[in-house]
């Protein structure tokens, strides 16, 4: 499996779902919060809770994860209906937290990977609401080099015992489980001696400690590991093979990330063409005197995100047609990389003098805040220069980065400290 | 290249290309750049026979698209003339034929005879100097007189219009814009070639010194319905721009990655250096998004709805990007990029051009700006 099927849908039958989603999500779903769409104010307990509420209402109503297998929970329809979905709910608060990593990330790969046994376990908790996952991938001794990962399980019987520490992990303290790549055997080379398994969150020995970001908000995790058993029935796929499964998890990352994945459910509230028509509102109000410059910037971040949509489209059509390889999806995300960091610079110097110094009780200093860690979007999810590597050797054909460490043992790798 | 093309249209494009590749190859680009017309007229015959002339005339009138989106068929052909940098009065006889299919009178119309058989080139005399492309620049005079028109003013940069044997003069009228449709012999008109940085296509000044019309030289009714003409002109004229440029570029960018492998230094080959492959990837990006965009325009246009909005993302994207793409392969190059031997400023030189005419990047931004109120 290269890439997702979209299945042709009758047209009149969409129009008729569109109907019946639109008068459903009226009926049922609150509406956002259009004076602060921006910066939810909640905290994250309330917007844990708040969030396995909204995606309980989804499944009440049928609407939840859509694209799921039936048995699993979910209503076996195609790409075009969750597409409808997410259409019409721009203008619902929706359950973003389930959206990624959990539906779209961790969940397809429990899908192509998981036994029988996990997918009845697991999928349906999600799909209602109760259970929310994160993925326990990257480590405090290097982001990129995912394969070279150093959390160990170490085999005793019928259960694995964990040690080391995770990095990264988006909203951890109030999930409740973890999708966990740790090394199983130190004797062969990096690829070869990992394994994936499904880890609760809490757990005895498992530390979590919140990171406070630029912005003060404490979204990601570090995890430390402590002598955790973890039962043998939670390894994903076979053991020492967890890169297959990473990579298809990778895929799967950069699918959600890329727009392209019919598993995201709903929208982020942070969509480009919505910071559009922010940034011209911000413009009318605080724009000033310099309406020349700032009418390049506007049409500038309207065209980006224009082009942004449909670059999406198009690669998903060129992967679907076989004109571009699976490894395409980097292009969209080096391009939202990139304009993602000018938005938030231009939102920064509309804003004036208001995004530096500010009256108390007014929020214009997040655009500041916002600007001053705009490289996050360069970095989180792959950063951009793993795409710019993806997209030169995997789909120009470029020669690989040399690696020191392709064949060597894992245990004679060397590394940093 | 789109991604969805129909068997039909692949087999169009696929034979555009062949037909390129065998007629014009670079060299002979090269060698038709000394020629004063630009191309031999019976190589326009030979593509107007390939059906480049009749994709935006209608059935009725002996055209006819391949796919009933007509705006997307042309630029398939745009995109690989762009790859070609193939000369040939392309864009103003496609995009006059279309206004006269849908807003000339029945005698306008059978001119169209001649165009499809690429006997008769179009020209649009539209641009002032000093103008920005919009149609309020326009100051051109179109005087009422004896039950006519008497015609006064300059524009420049008329492609083709020293090769076209009539050209679509857009004019300000007492009933607002107006547009004629003259023989370029008629009396008053002088045509003079001008120079300019595309070396492969041709322009000129065109004067208009009292030149006496009758009403029926007038394409269409003066006012709302010239101007809705107009725009139309410009649009399409934008995207098969954009379609040609973003042609070049992939053009462009395929012969420098091969250069990339092919070109060795301190024992390995530049596409091994990861500084310059990250600037590959840049490339790419750029590549597709343009295509993207120009792809995106000409649905837009085909279908109606977002059409001003999007032909002027496409303009603001693709002019920039194919652009600076171009530069970016002329630095991985190295000096050979910057001689009159390699054909890299042949690219360039057409890319820079299409940049400019109907409106620069920054024009299109604005354009954008203030159609979000600002």
């Amino acid at each position: 499996m290269d890439d997702f099927v979209y299945a042709e849908t009758d047209p009149a039958e969409l129009a008729r779902y569109q109907e019946e989603v639109q008068t459903w999500m009226n009926e049922n779903m609150p509406r956002r919060d259009p004076v602060n769409p921006w910066h939810p104010t909640q905290d994250d307990d309330e917007r844990s809770s708040r969030n396995r509420e909204l995606q309980r209402r989804l499944y009440d109503g049928g609407y939840a994860a859509v694209c799921y297998p039936k048995e699993y929970g979910g209503q076996s329809l195609t790409a075009a209906h969750q597409k409808i979905i997410d259409d019409v709910s721009m203008d619902f608060d929706m359950p973003i937290l389930f959206s990624v990593p959990t539906l779209s990330i961790c969940g397809p790969v429990i899908l192509e990977f998981g036994t029988e046994e996990q997918k009845q376990r697991y999928i349906p908790a999600w799909i209602r609401g109760d259970e929310l996952w994160v993925q326990f991938i990257s480590e405090p001794s290097g982001g990129s080099d995912m394969a070279g990962a150093l959390t160990r399980a170490d085999r005793d019987g019928e259960e694995f015992i964990i040690n080391g520490s995770k990095i990264w992990s988006t909203f951890a303290q109030r999930s409740d489980y973890a999708l966990m790549l740790a090394r199983t055997n130190w004797e062969v080379p990096k690829h070869r001696g990992l394994t994936m398994f499904i880890v609760p969150i809490h757990h005895p020995g498992i530390e979590i400690h919140p990171i406070q970001m630029v912005d003060r908000t404490e979204e990601f995790c570090q995890e430390f590991f402590n002598d955790v058993i973890i039962p043998a029935e939670n390894v994903v796929g076979e053991v020492d093979d967890g890169w297959t499964v990473a990579s298809r998890l990778l895929f799967h990352e950069r699918a959600a990330v890329g727009n392209a994945s019919p598993y995201t459910q709903g929208r982020h509230r942070n969509r480009t063409a919505d910071g559009v028509e922010d940034l011209a509102s911000i413009a009318r109000d605080h724009g000033g005197a310099d309406i020349g410059r700032h009418r390049q910037r506007l049409g500038y971040m309207e065209t980006l995100s224009r082009v942004e949509d449909l670059l999406s489209a198009r690669v998903v059509k060129g992967i679907e047609g076989g004109f571009l390889p699976a490894p395409a999806g980097s292009l969209v995300r080096l391009f939202h990389g990139l304009s993602r960091t000018e938005r938030q610079t231009v939102a920064m110097e509309m804003q004036g003098d208001r995004a530096l110094v500010w009256n108390q009780g007014e929020d214009t200093g997040a655009f500041g805040t916002e600007y001053v860690q705009r490289q996050q979007s360069c970095i989180g999810g792959g950063t951009t220069e793993m795409a710019r590597n993806i997209i030169s050797e995997r789909i120009l054909g470029m020669p690989r980065e040399p690696a020191a460490d392709r064949d060597l043992p894992f245990n004679q790798v060397p590394r940093s400290g | 290249m789109r991604f969805d093309l129909s068997d039909d249209q692949e087999f169009f494009r696929e034979t555009a290309r062949r037909f390129i590749e065998s007629e014009v190859p670079v060299s002979v680009v090269r060698e038709w750049h000394d020629l004063p017309d630009g191309c031999p007229p019976s190589w326009w015959q030979a593509a107007a026979e390939l059906g480049w002339t009749s994709l935006m005339v209608p059935e009725s009138l002996g055209g006819g698209s391949i796919s009933g989106r007509p705006v997307v068929d042309l630029t398939i052909v745009a995109d690989e003339m762009g790859r070609g940098v193939t000369p040939g009065p392309f864009m103003p006889t496609n995009v006059v034929a279309d206004t006269l299919g849908r807003s000339g009178s029945s005698d306008q119309q059978a001119l169209l005879e001649g165009v499809l058989a690429g006997e008769v080139v179009l020209g649009w005399a539209f641009c002032e100097p000093g103008g920005d492309w919009s149609a309020a620049h326009v100051a051109a005079e179109a005087a009422p007189a004896n039950g006519g028109y008497v015609l006064t003013g300059t524009k420049t940069a008329v492609e083709a219009g020293a090769q076209a044997h009539h050209l679509l003069v857009t004019a300000q009228s007492p009933d607002g814009l107006a547009q004629f449709l003259l023989p370029a012999d008629t009396e008053g008109l002088t045509i003079t070639p001008q120079e300019s940085l595309d070396l492969g296509r041709r322009f000129a000044e065109v004067r208009l010194d009292g030149v006496a019309v009758g009403s029926d030289a007038l394409v269409g009714q003066p006012g709302s319905a010239a101007e809705a003409d107009v725009e139309r002109q410009r649009q399409v004229m934008v995207v098969l721009q954009c379609a040609d440029n973003a042609g070049s570029a992939a053009k462009v960018l395929e012969f420098t990655v091969e250069y990339a492998f092919d070109r060795y230094s301190f024992g390995r080959p530049l596409a091994s250096y990861q500084a310059l492959k990250h600037r590959f990837a840049d490339m790419k990006l750029w590549s597709e998004a343009s295509q993207a965009a120009v792809d995106g325009a000409a649905d837009a246009l085909a279908d109606g709805g977002d059409e001003v909005r999007m032909v002027s993302v496409a303009k603001a994207y693709v002019g920039d990007h194919s652009v600076e793409l171009m530069h970016d392969c002329v630095q991985m190059h190295g000096g050979i990029g910057v001689t009159y031997e390699h054909d890299l400023h042949l690219y360039l030189r057409r890319a820079t051009v299409n940049r400019g005419l109907f409106g620069t990047p920054g024009d299109h931004r604005v354009c954008l700006s203030k159609m979000m109120g600002y």
